[in-house]
């Protein structure tokens, strides 16, 4: 089981929790384990089979440039955050 | 073998040969010499002149747009309007500086039923000479039905706010509002227990911020030149921080598929993440096409590129702390309002992670807003949205520092953030050198100097920026002579063909000048983002790198073939390689491996681990008690570098970080009148530092090697503008005991503090 | 529209006796860069605010931009091409820009070559304020000025030695 962290405006979707445990082996997989246990979660993270426009994933620490298809570990912590970029 | 490879624990062990010395730039005499080719000196035989016509207006509907008279005149070759894109996509793709939604970007570049700002693009023209071009831009009739302008987020957050885009209802990550609003989005971070944290605290400062929109102010307006040929082939040359950015642009808002447009770049006068989204580009490439297949070329004016290219974000601003009596902060709240300009996408969501990011707190929370006004369509500037809220998070800090009596070093020593502590929106940091900024600050000579004098204070401020990584590609081409031709797609603002060359020579162990960096088109290199986000030295960086790697390595199979030994036998020293009794130079190397076949490796790198950026910073200040005027006597940047690969533009980037945040703190802003006509268009009005401004400024160069890159390199380019306006703030309170919330902290509103403070009516 | 009547300018570019037609309208910026395509001076506000078309009109500072191309008949004209010595090597300026890493983009460059050259031909020793007082017409928004002002005082300070000692018997 990874360890997700939910970000605020999205706690209403897991029972206020800020932290929970999923399951799966890629982000796109973790989000359908999270989904059943969540209804409307993915809803709120997908868009087109894709993260929304705007959000990021990071994985250990790493903000992915793969998405969905980023690889997830059961020992990793996977934190959903706004997409920024610079100047 | 390698001379150096990327150790797992980031440390930098075997000595470098180039990288950290401070040669003469590859393009450094062409530019001296007037001979390096910028955005406005492209030209091509028989190139027409391209003008733009823009709305006087800050808000109305478009009724008509009647274009026959210009159509009519003499040497007119070519008129295009809104009506000549094609309909715009909905949707949004990430083409360059994150997601934009290409209604958003089409309608921006020709106004399709309404204008949106003083300055919006309505239609453009193209002509043979210039006074015929002109002379059809006051041919051409608008009919507009005037509405009321929202200049700014408080006014466009009003219940019966005029509403810009009748569409816009408010995300909240994935859910909207019923009801159309001029909020485009909220976003939160949030940890811990707020109201806890608060009754916690010992001191609690809450205090609301205001920032003025601040232009980029690079010195080249934009230029781009394309020509459409008659078999549908486009070439676009443009001054770009972003060739494959401009690509895919054009490509989308024009419909067309990318393999029919190359971008050339030319030499950029500045960009500063205003050179990444496009404006004139696709009207050139329709210009060119109605024109009859001729190049057209299109240079914005001065006031062209303040009314209406991306400036930054104006900001409302609410921040509340509360610290223990040890100094420790335990509730941290901000409240932040983003003025996005005409469209959505503000830079609020990286201003929310900046905000609290220095600082170690357990509960906290970040309201972000994303608020369009009649302004025009923000765009990055760089470490977009930071030096905003900087400056009301390091007043606030500085204020509960005052109330503790707490140095303000010591105040943030207390809280620093260190490697494993999170950002407000929990990503951890990794290896960071912000303990060490602090601390390089409080042992340096600026800092132990005791400031004497009245009206003189010392301010000090803080900053983080977490900088990016993107994809690089790059190609190497090895010369018999011993020279490698090295081509890259990241167009180079400040020097990036000599860090990036440094780093390729360092991985092959040979000399800088053996390197020859070529900028090449979107046909000639690889998929590359652009220069921005601070990411060119780190990862265009890993790219050089990885190309030495690769290409010793097949210089060393190939030499073991010739010498039928083992290519594990062969062993690499000072460039050259060396088998048994057998060594050549790297040179001669060269000339047998060419001998054989001719040489090129690409590569294309996308390296997480950027690293992010720490700066603190130290100013200070004399303020004038009559007039108001604030001058900066001296100045101290310290900044973790990771590994300062040529530490003279290392220093420049700071340098100018720093100049610019310093005109953000007390001069710049854009003014505009109550029908949203933006009154100071002109580099005599917006007033931008000159020489007389500043002090030399001072840099002290840290370097904790980033684990994530090979040299230990972490970006540098963007994390010295966030700090400035609070470290002058926190000066200014210091000197005179006022303390402005608002920027600029120009005369009038310093004297107008002062004025207050003492109780004197003018 | 009727193409204005031409008039022929004569004058001095860079030390060569050039004729180039030209409208009474034109800039001396608009001649030089699209009648003559010496592009090195550049345009940055068009209202003389940041200096990038800075020249030298008969050794005294212009902003080329304010100055209408007839204006200069009979005269002479100094731009960034006309620095270097005809052999190519760098007026010491240039080189100066290029050892302190003076630039960054390099649009202003130009025009800060010329500015400098004008103030250390006016006083050979400016003192710092002076050298930022002089260059205050000029913008630059990358470097921040510290180094453009430490090599225009990196040249003055070489400059003076050199006139007021004799040359040394080794490079130092």
């Amino acid at each position: 089981m990874c360890k997700v962290l939910i970000p605020a405006l999205l706690r209403s979707q897991t029972e206020g929790k800020a932290e929970v445990e999923a399951e799966g082996t890629t982000v796109g997989e973790v989000i359908r384990h999270l989904d059943v246990r969540f209804p409307g979660l993915a809803e709120r993270l997908l868009q087109d089979q894709r993260l929304r426009p705007g959000l990021g994933v990071a994985v250990d620490g790493e903000i992915s440039h793969r998405g969905l298809r980023e690889p997830v570990r059961p020992t990793s912590e996977v934190i959903f955050i706004a997409a920024v970029s610079g100047g | 073998m390698p001379s150096l490879s990327a150790s797992p624990d980031g440390s930098v062990a075997p000595a470098l040969r180039v990288v950290g010395t401070r040669p003469v730039r590859p393009d450094g005499i062409d530019k001296v010499t007037g001979r390096a080719l910028y955005g406005a000196d492209i030209t091509l035989p028989g190139l027409l002149t391209g003008r733009v016509l823009r709305s006087p207006l800050a808000h109305a509907r478009i009724v008509r747009v009647d274009t026959s008279a210009a159509r009519a005149l003499p040497g007119l070759k070519a008129v295009v309007t809104a009506a000549d894109l094609p309909p715009a996509p909905d949707r949004i793709e990430d083409l360059g500086e994150g997601a934009i939604d290409l209604r958003y970007l089409s309608d921006n570049l020709l106004a399709r039923e309404k204008v949106l700002y003083h300055g919006h693009a309505i239609a453009a023209v193209a002509a043979s000479t210039p006074e015929i071009a002109e002379q059809a831009l006051a041919l051409i009739r608008v009919e507009f039905e005037p509405l009321p302008p929202v200049m700014t987020a408080s006014a466009a957050m009003k219940p019966d706010a005029p509403l810009l885009h009748a569409g816009l209802k408010t995300d909240r990550m994935g859910q909207r509002d019923a009801a159309p609003s001029n909020v485009a989005s909220q976003l939160r971070h949030e940890r811990g227990n707020l109201d806890d944290g608060f009754r916690r605290a010992a001191v609690v400062i809450d205090r609301r911020f205001r920032t003025e929109t601040v232009h980029q102010g690079y010195i080249e307006p934009q230029a781009s030149t394309a020509h459409v040929q008659a078999d549908g082939q486009i070439t676009i040359w443009t001054s770009t921080q972003g060739t494959f950015a401009v690509r895919s642009q054009v490509a989308e808002v024009l419909g067309l598929p990318v393999s029919r447009i190359k971008v050339v770049p030319t030499e950029i006068g500045g960009g500063f993440g205003g050179k990444i989204s496009v404006y004139l580009e696709p009207l050139a490439v329709l210009l060119s096409r109605h024109a009859g297949f001729v190049p057209v070329r299109l240079v914005m004016s001065r006031t062209e590129v303040l009314t209406s290219t991306g400036p930054t974000s104006g900001s409302d601003l609410r921040i509340r702390i509360g610290a223990d009596t040890s100094g420790k902060l335990v509730a941290m709240q901000a409240e932040l309002y983003y003025e996005a300009g005409a469209y959505p996408g503000s830079p609020v969501g990286a201003a929310a992670v900046v905000s609290f990011a220095p600082y170690v707190c357990e509960a906290m929370r970040v309201d972000g807003y994303d608020v369009v006004v009649n302004r025009p369509r923000a765009s990055a500037y760089r470490a977009p949205g930071g030096t905003n809220v900087a400056f009301a998070v390091e007043s606030v800090i500085d204020e509960l520092a005052e109330s503790l009596d707490l140095d303000p070093i010591e105040m943030r020593l207390i809280n620093a953030v260190r490697e494993g502590d999170r950002r407000p929106d929990n990503l951890p940091l990794a290896r960071i050198g912000y303990v060490e900024c602090l601390q390089a600050l409080r042992q340096s000579e600026h800092y132990r100097t005791p400031l004497t004098g009245r009206h003189r204070g010392r301010g000090v401020a803080c900053g983080y920026w977490g900088n990016w990584g993107g994809q690089s590609s790059a190609t190497a081409i090895l010369n018999p002579d011993g020279s490698v031709s090295f081509n890259v797609a990241s167009t180079d603002i400040g020097g990036s063909r000599a860090s990036l060359a440094m780093q390729l020579a360092e991985s092959l162990g040979i000399d800088y000048a053996q390197v020859k960096p070529r900028i090449g088109d979107t046909d000639s290199v690889s998929y590359n983002d652009v220069t921005g986000g601070s990411r060119t030295t780190f990862a265009t960086g890993w790219a050089a790198y990885d190309l030495g790697q690769k290409l010793a390595a097949e210089m060393t199979a190939r030499l073991a073939q010739r010498w039928e030994v083992a290519p594990e036998s062969i062993l690499r020293a000072g460039g050259g390689f060396a088998s048994g009794d057998r060594r050549v130079d790297f040179a001669e190397a060269s000339k047998l491996v060419c001998e054989d076949a001719p040489l090129m490796v690409s590569t294309t790198v996308h390296p997480k681990g950027y690293g992010a950026a720490f700066s603190v910073q130290c100013a200070d200040v004399e303020v004038d008690p009559d007039t108001g005027k604030v001058t900066v006597l001296r100045y101290t940047i310290v900044q973790d570098a990771g590994k300062a690969v040529h530490p003279s533009y290392v220093e420049g980037q700071m340098q100018g970080g720093v100049a610019q945040g310093i005109g953000w703190a007390l001069n710049e802003e854009y003014v505009y009148n109550e029908k949203g006509e933006l009154l100071n268009g002109s580099l005599l009005d917006y007033r931008m530092p000159t020489a007389c401004d500043l002090p030399m400024i001072d840099t002290i160069i840290v370097e904790v090697p980033n684990p994530g890159h090979p040299y230990g390199v972490r970006g540098v380019g963007e994390v010295n503008i966030i700090p400035p306006a609070g470290t002058l703030a926190n000066a200014i309170h210091r000197a005179t005991g006022v303390r402005l919330t608002a920027l600029p902290m120009s005369p009038p509103r310093v004297l107008a503090a002062l004025w207050e403070k003492s109780g004197y009516r003018p | 529209m009727t193409p204005r009547k031409k008039t022929v300018l004569e004058f001095t570019l860079n030390g060569e006796p050039r004729a180039v037609l030209c409208e009474p309208q034109q800039t001396l910026l608009a001649v030089l860069r699209d009648e003559l395509h010496l592009t090195g001076t550049k345009e940055g506000c068009s209202n003389g605010n940041c200096g990038a078309c800075n020249v030298l009109l008969d050794g005294v500072l212009v902003n080329s931009c304010l100055i209408l191309a007839l204006e200069v008949q009979g005269r002479g004209v100094l731009t960034v091409e006309g620095l270097a010595r005809p052999d190519g090597t760098l007026h010491p300026l240039q080189q100066a820009f290029l050892d302190h890493a003076a630039l960054q983009c390099g649009i202003c460059t130009p025009g800060f070559l010329l500015s400098a050259k004008a103030l250390l031909d006016e006083n050979p020793t400016p003192t710092e304020s002076q050298v930022r007082y002089w260059l205050a017409g000029n913008l630059c928004r990358c470097t921040g000025y510290d180094k453009i002002v430490r090599a225009v005082l990196d040249v003055a300070r070489s400059q003076s030695a050199a006139h007021a000692t004799p040359p040394p018997v080794s490079p130092a």
